[in-house]
């Protein structure tokens, strides 16, 4: 789905300097000192300001779906192998994955005391998906059928309708959702943010509502004072089995991941996202077992722009060509030496921690080879011009690791490869929106909802949002579109596991590395897990006494 | 007096005016489009992004959005609002300000303090020992970017000593406050000092200074009012530009020490493409450069009365 949380990496790339990518520490959150806890102790963590107002179908970046995850539950959840859990729903049920029944929990209410409905789910999707409201992830509800007359894509066209044909409440805690199409793991879409419910008092004034939101989450809206930080404390009437294990959690703002680092080992923070480039290779000595690595569920590739001429004249490249590119790539080396251990080589389009994940899903193809890499340029008719650039943003942090990508491939094939910079994301941004890469692109993908379908068909589908290399294959469209009408979420995840192996004979882009979260925590705190969006769970943050 | 007062104030009309539309033009020409950065990797489909370019009127071609924006802020004192945020730029700024004038306070305070005592010393010992090494502590300074400086006192006086915190916090007391001012005020601390010396090294070979010690006054006079007077006509030039150089160039000071400033403000809204929160924050610059220079203008009649303005 589009516009999703890869602007995550927007707001990374912003406040940090280095590959925007996050933490992580599993286990190791366990290990490191049990001590006595207080159930209403209050600790805090570094995070940026959020860069929107408080909507939930508004929220895409990082800074502000942290805040989120706290304040609203959604009727689903996934555990961290991508499993779905209930939250706010008993049941989530279809036989033919088109005509979807969801019955709540009874008993749940919103921070202010008003009652959670099947009503408050349906009119908050039905304004989400309302064009005239603008919200950023309107096209989460693309799949319900009569999405398009509430939400016509052409420029200035107005609403035909009021509401999304496809939602019926049934009762006060039951409703039915209808979809356009048959989708198997819409479930799994539910977790996500955009799919929250809002009491009725948000109605009145929006605006207000993001700037003091009122949710059903683990906690409520305490304060927030711009660019300094966000106050949440427990909400002590939650129903939900993730009620907050601390008193409150204080969101606070800081200018560069090295001053938060600071203020970690000085005690004035307690847990963070990411650590900077600079102590990188000092976390680990400085932290102990208190110091976060950990794999989450994001993958970095190298996007080949298809409509570029040197890809399309005479004729499209052979995909041969490419893989011959990927096996040019030393991925061990780099990813030990420039990016410092923070990335694990890539042996498949989809990241860890997803439904459907597949270890070395593309074979060979990203193993490092130079007499292999050699012989497939060849036999592929060579790269035009026998150059390629790779278009990356400076505010990054990238240019280090496209450097080493390039030297690694000139080395082993002869290809001249030189990195093309544009000066931040804003900038990178526009070129592949008009179009206007040369060659090759860096591109990253995290997450949406933890099913393999969100690698595949979100990003080489024609036309997908995620899709702005100009990747376009008819034989494949065909069999994401055969994996998602398959009976049942099994069944079509296995299909998009045979897509994935497909892959490899169209290779629409160049896996190169999953993130891995590099973060950690103080002592004050313990219990502090990460979920498969890099993010730390609040509510599970326990507080020593 | 008030004539040239008035003069002054009317020519402030087309510096205002031609800053803001420059920064304008500027920022607007700047490659990247907010509104389509509002949506990260995975872009937005077209109605969205129309509608939300017609809501902040970026669809208006840019001779008419500079208008409304001006005409906004000159008959609404509505400086409009952020694109992403919705907040009101007014505020915005509002609540950077305060910060980055205490800041900015207490580096001007240090500056002028340390840097004429330094100043004043070195002058008056011209060529001794006392005059050298000053010369030397002021070359090492200027010679030594903020960040490295900052680096320094932060790794010195936090991790080693441990006397302050490494970081401002969201309180932002003054005493949290020295460590970064200290480091914005160094550079302009050794430039006062320099110039400070070398006028008043200066002025002392001049006749009146004789004149002065012939008469017969004290020396507490000759120095005080008579060399000090004469030679602090370039000092106070350097002061009053560098108020707004201190206000304006706290971005790497801000960023080192984690204050939530003007600095951080203006780095944000150009990486965002906050096209209208960059130009209301340099058109109070302005503001403020044009009234410290007219300040300063004011101060020379009164320094040295040769110096009149019919």
């Amino acid at each position: 789905m589009r516009g999703a949380k890869s602007a995550k990496w927007v707001a990374g790339a912003i406040v940090v300097a280095l590959a925007a990518t996050a933490c992580g520490g599993n286990d190791k959150g366990d290990a490191a000192g049990k001590g006595e806890v207080d159930p209403n102790g209050i600790y805090s963590v570094e995070v940026g300001e959020p860069e929107k107002l408080l909507q939930p179908a508004d929220t895409m970046e990082s800074n502000g779906s942290i805040v989120m995850s706290g304040l609203f539950s959604q009727l689903v959840d996934y555990d961290a192998d991508g499993k779905l859990t209930m939250v706010n729903a008993e049941s989530v049920e279809s036989k033919d994955s088109k005509l979807w029944t969801v019955k709540l929990k009874p008993g749940w209410t919103f921070h202010d005391g008003t009652k959670v409905t099947a009503d408050s789910y349906v009119k908050a999707w039905n304004w989400a998906a309302n064009i005239n409201n603008k919200q950023g992830n309107a096209s989460w509800f693309a799949d319900i059928k009569g999405y398009e007359a509430l939400h016509p894509e052409a420029e200035g066209a107005k609403p035909t309708a009021e509401a999304l044909e496809g939602l019926k409440v049934v009762d006060e805690n039951t409703f039915t959702i209808e979809l356009a199409n048959a989708v198997p793991y819409f479930a799994y879409k539910l977790g996500y943010e955009v799919f929250s419910p809002l009491p009725e008092s948000f109605y009145k004034d929006p605006k207000a509502a993001g700037e003091k939101p009122v949710g059903n989450g683990p906690y409520k809206f305490k304060s927030w004072e711009h660019k300094k930080q966000i106050e949440l404390t427990r909400f002590d009437d939650y129903k939900g089995e993730n009620k907050a294990k601390n008193g409150g959690v204080i969101l606070k703002n800081y200018s560069t991941l090295e001053t938060a680092y600071e203020d970690l080992k000085s005690g004035n923070v307690d847990v963070l996202r990411q650590i900077g480039p600079k102590d990188l290779p000092v976390y680990r000595n400085d932290l102990g077992n208190r110091a976060v690595d950990q794999a989450y569920s994001a993958i970095q590739t190298l996007a080949i722009a298809f409509y570029a001429d040197q890809w399309k004249t005479p004729k499209p490249v052979d995909p041969k060509v490419i893989q011959g590119l990927s096996m040019a790539i030393d991925r061990d080396t780099i990813t030990k030496t420039v990016l410092q251990g923070t990335r694990e080589p890539a042996t498949g389009w989809v990241a860890k921690g997803v439904l459907g994940y597949t270890p070395n899903a593309t074979g060979d193809i990203t193993k490092f080879n130079p007499a292999k890499a050699k012989e497939l340029i060849a036999a592929g008719g060579g790269v035009p011009n026998n150059e390629i650039s790779i278009q990356f943003n400076s505010d990054g942090g990238h240019k280090e690791w496209v450097d080493a990508v390039c030297n690694s491939i000139t080395q082993a094939t002869g290809v001249k490869c030189t990195g093309d910079a544009k000066p931040d994301f804003q900038a990178d941004l526009q070129a592949r929106k008009t179009k206007q890469v040369k060659s090759i692109y860096r591109s990253g993908w995290v997450l949406d909802y933890p099913v393999n379908a969100n690698f595949i068909s979100d990003l080489f589908r024609t036309g997908a949002g995620g899709n702005q290399g100009g990747f376009s294959n008819p034989d494949l469209d065909a069999k994401i579109a055969a994996a998602d009408t398959a009976a049942s979420l099994d069944e079509s995840v296995k299909a998009y596991q045979a897509v994935e192996k497909d892959l490899v004979n169209y290779m629409p882009s160049i896996p190169l590395w999953y993130y891995k979260v590099n973060a950690g925590f103080s002592e004050k705190v313990q219990n502090v897990k990460y979920a498969q969006d890099g993010d730390p769970i609040l509510e599970g943050v326990e507080v020593k006494k | 007096m008030g004539r040239y007062v008035a003069r002054r104030l009317l020519q402030m009309i087309p510096v205002f005016f031609g800053t803001t539309a420059l920064i304008f033009f500027m920022v607007y020409s700047l490659p990247g489009d907010p509104v389509a950065g509002l949506f990260g990797d995975k872009g937005a489909d077209p109605a969205t992004l129309a509608a939300l370019r017609h809501e902040h009127g970026l669809d208006l071609p840019v001779w008419q959005q500079y208008y409304n924006y001006i005409t906004g802020i000159l008959f609404h004192f509505d400086f409009g609002q952020q694109i992403r945020s919705g907040r009101e730029i007014t505020d915005v700024i509002g609540s950077a300000f305060p910060v980055t004038l205490r800041l900015a306070f207490l580096a001007f305070a240090i500056e002028i303090v340390l840097g004429l005592a330094l100043g004043i010393v070195a002058g008056l010992k011209a060529g001794k020992l006392v005059d050298n090494l000053v010369l030397i502590l002021t070359l090492l300074i200027i010679s030594m970017p903020v960040f490295v400086l900052g680096f320094i006192v932060k790794s010195v006086f936090a991790f080693q000593l441990g006397w302050i915190d490494p970081n401002v916090s969201n309180k932002e007391t003054w005493a949290e406050l020295i460590a970064p001012s200290i480091v914005l005020g160094s550079l302009s601390l050794a430039y006062v000092a320099r110039l400070t010396r070398t006028s008043m090294a200066e002025n002392l070979r001049a006749d009146y200074m004789r004149t002065a010690v012939a008469k017969g006054l004290p020396k507490r006079r000759v120095i005080g009012v008579h060399l000090m007077r004469n030679s602090m006509i370039p000092v106070v030039t350097f002061l009053g530009t560098d108020i707004g150089a201190l206000m304006g160039g706290a971005v790497v000071t801000e960023g080192i020490f984690n204050v939530k400033g003007v600095g951080g403000l203006i780095y944000d809204s150009v990486i965002r493409r906050e096209g209208l929160t960059v130009v209301g924050v340099v058109t109070v610059l302005v503001v403020v450069y044009l009234i410290a220079s007219l300040l300063v203008d004011l101060l020379y009649a009164v320094m040295d009365p040769r110096i009149r303005y019919a």
